[in-house]
């Protein structure tokens, strides 16, 4: 018990005090970081049934305008329009995972990609009122009540304690009987049908629960980017959304924010070499699948392990 | 009444009827044996009556209630519950975890307790009974050992542990000792025999080996091209000149 609070305390501090240890200008890049961890973990909720979905990105994009639009035509606060968005997408989520609950596998890979297409294309074709191919400006800055959120350094703390809420809840959820259910439909999905679990069911119970977080992640986006179109939620960020889970692996709960972390510092040192990115994603990936294609979460356990033999601080990693 | 009660079953694949207009009825607490040659529709049967596939015609009702036509997961949860031949079993969780997943119809976790309740009480809940089921089927020393790793013989008792702990009324065996040694084979009639003695569970069994078939149950049914051929206890069956021909004989040509 110990040990897991003081783990948890160990990375807590790093991540307070990590706005203190960069240079300003790549508190962006941290504030990314925290939304992709949140849509990985979700990403991985909704992979622990064995569905691949194709469709993640544009369920964060749901998030994105629905408290774009919320905050700007209803004009409601920042902090109600957060929660709504992410019921708002969880809602969408459904309507996009009921179809595709008669597919497995690569159908419903391919599925999941047209139907959040067409979410896509239903922003682009609209103008009204979701602002056709030039997409939405003009968001309203995130705050609560007195606090100004737009400041980097305060909505980096919004957004870590958001991560850290909707992390701990999926985390809860993984733990679970129903986390359980959800891996072993994955390994065998006839079994369960015939021990009474509706496997329909929980695979779109995961899938909404993945969208709901996915759309919180989205609603902190476009409040914090001030403006989002259509392009923010193309298929290329849907490629780079699986290598983070590739790379980070799915064995694990952890495995998906390792994923973000290591990638995000990949991209951070390769800087100079932007136009390379995907270039750059792409040889990550093909690697990863190669050469270790459980991902980086294989490594977890030997790592803790090698860290245990470390005199004084080691009990720290059990 | 009879617990299932199965009249005129009939299913069709294109042309061929696997199995054609059967009658069948099982008694509570009554433990029966299903056999027949090869493709003669035994497992089709399973697969009707658990939901797999959905009856050409006929009905099939479970405690006064129509199952036939119902998804595999509502007939389960009405309380028939089966095995499959295979090692039907989460690869990737141990023995115990897969036992507590099983469990999930009579564990009291939803998903509001799920973020607010205590989970590692209700866990440790779930555990304690899934235990019990090991300790019946005799698994219990491996509960911490990765399904995958068990030796054929146990994956197939972990797969009746799986499906008692769905606590079904009627629990059907598909093959429950194919393919199994002679120890495998005697841990499994044993594990059959005192869920039926101790539990009075009401068991009903598709079986190839005619030893095993005729040393557990008291009551046998011959299926042949989809036709209930002839129905009685063990010694009736082993006489009934029709069997002979059609089963038996065959089996005393080959060997």
């Amino acid at each position: 018990m110990w040990k897991k609070i003081s783990g948890l305390a160990i990375i807590g501090i790093i991540f307070c005090s990590l706005p203190y240890m960069v240079e300003l200008y790549r508190m962006e890049v941290l504030i990314v970081l925290l939304f992709n961890l949140i849509l990985a973990q979700s990403y991985r909720l909704v992979n622990t049934t064995g569905d691949w979905s194709l469709s993640h990105i544009v369920v964060m994009g749901v998030g994105a305008y629905s408290s774009a639009l919320i905050t700007k035509l209803l004009g409601w606060p920042f902090w109600l329009s957060l929660p709504v968005s992410g019921l708002v997408t969880a809602f969408i989520g459904f309507l996009i995972v009921f179809p595709l609950l008669r597919t497995i596998g690569f159908g419903f890979f391919i599925g999941s990609f047209a139907l959040g297409e067409f979410v896509r294309l239903i922003w682009v074709k609209f103008r009204d009122p979701f602002g056709g191919p030039r997409g939405l400006i003009n968001i309203p800055s995130a705050e609560i009540g007195p606090i100004d959120l737009y400041q980097p350094i305060p909505f980096y703390y919004f957004c870590l304690i958001i991560a850290a809420i909707s992390i701990w809840i999926m985390y809860r959820i993984d733990r679970s009987h129903i986390g359980d259910t959800f891996k072993a439909i994955h390994t065998d999905p006839v079994l369960c049908e015939t021990i009474g679990i509706r496997v329909p069911r929980y695979r779109a119970m995961a899938f909404v629960i993945g969208a709901f977080f996915a759309g919180i992640a989205g609603a902190l986006m476009a409040h914090h980017q001030g403006a989002i179109d259509p392009h923010n939620f193309e298929a290329t960020l849907m490629v780079y959304l699986i290598i983070y889970v590739v790379v980070g692996g799915i064995e694990t709960f952890w495995g998906a924010a390792l994923g973000v972390i290591v990638m995000t510092v990949i991209f951070e040192i390769t800087r100079p070499l932007e136009e390379w990115r995907p270039l750059i994603a792409g040889c990550i990936l093909i690697l990863f699948l190669v050469v270790m294609p459980g991902g980086l979460d294989v490594l977890l356990p030997k790592t803790m392990k090698l860290f245990r033999k470390i005199p004084g601080i080691g009990q720290l990693f059990t | 009444m009879a617990m299932l009660e199965i009249r005129g079953l009939t299913k069709h694949f294109g042309g061929l009827a696997a199995i054609n207009g059967i009658d069948l009825d099982i008694e509570e607490g009554e433990i029966r044996g299903v056999i027949g040659p090869n493709g003669a529709g035994k497992t089709t049967l399973f697969n009707v009556i658990s939901g797999v596939y959905r009856p050409t015609s006929g009905v099939i009702r479970f405690n006064n209630e129509k199952i036939s036509g119902l998804s595999p997961s509502v007939i389960a949860t009405r309380g028939a519950v089966r095995t499959f031949q295979r090692d039907a079993v989460i690869h990737d969780f141990d023995v115990l975890r897969n036992v507590t997943v099983a469990g999930h119809l009579h564990s009291d976790q939803s998903i509001i307790k799920t973020l607010f309740g205590d989970i590692k009480g209700s866990r440790e809940k779930d555990e304690e009974k899934a235990m019990k089921i090991l300790e019946f089927v005799g698994l219990d020393h491996l509960c911490h050992e990765l399904a995958a790793n068990l030796a054929h013989g146990f994956q197939r008792v972990l797969g009746i542990a799986i499906a008692l702990a769905t606590e079904p009324r009627l629990l059907m065996l598909d093959e429950p000792v194919a393919g199994m040694n002679t120890t495998e084979t005697a841990h499994m009639t044993e594990v059959i025999n005192r869920l039926h003695e101790e539990k009075g569970m009401t068991i009903m069994l598709v079986e190839h080996d005619m030893k095993t078939v005729m040393s557990i149950c008291k009551k046998v049914t011959v299926i042949d091209f989809g036709e209930k051929l002839a129905e009685g206890s063990p010694s009736e069956i082993m006489n009934d000149p029709k069997v002979i021909e059609a089963y038996l004989g065959a089996e005393e040509i080959v060997t």
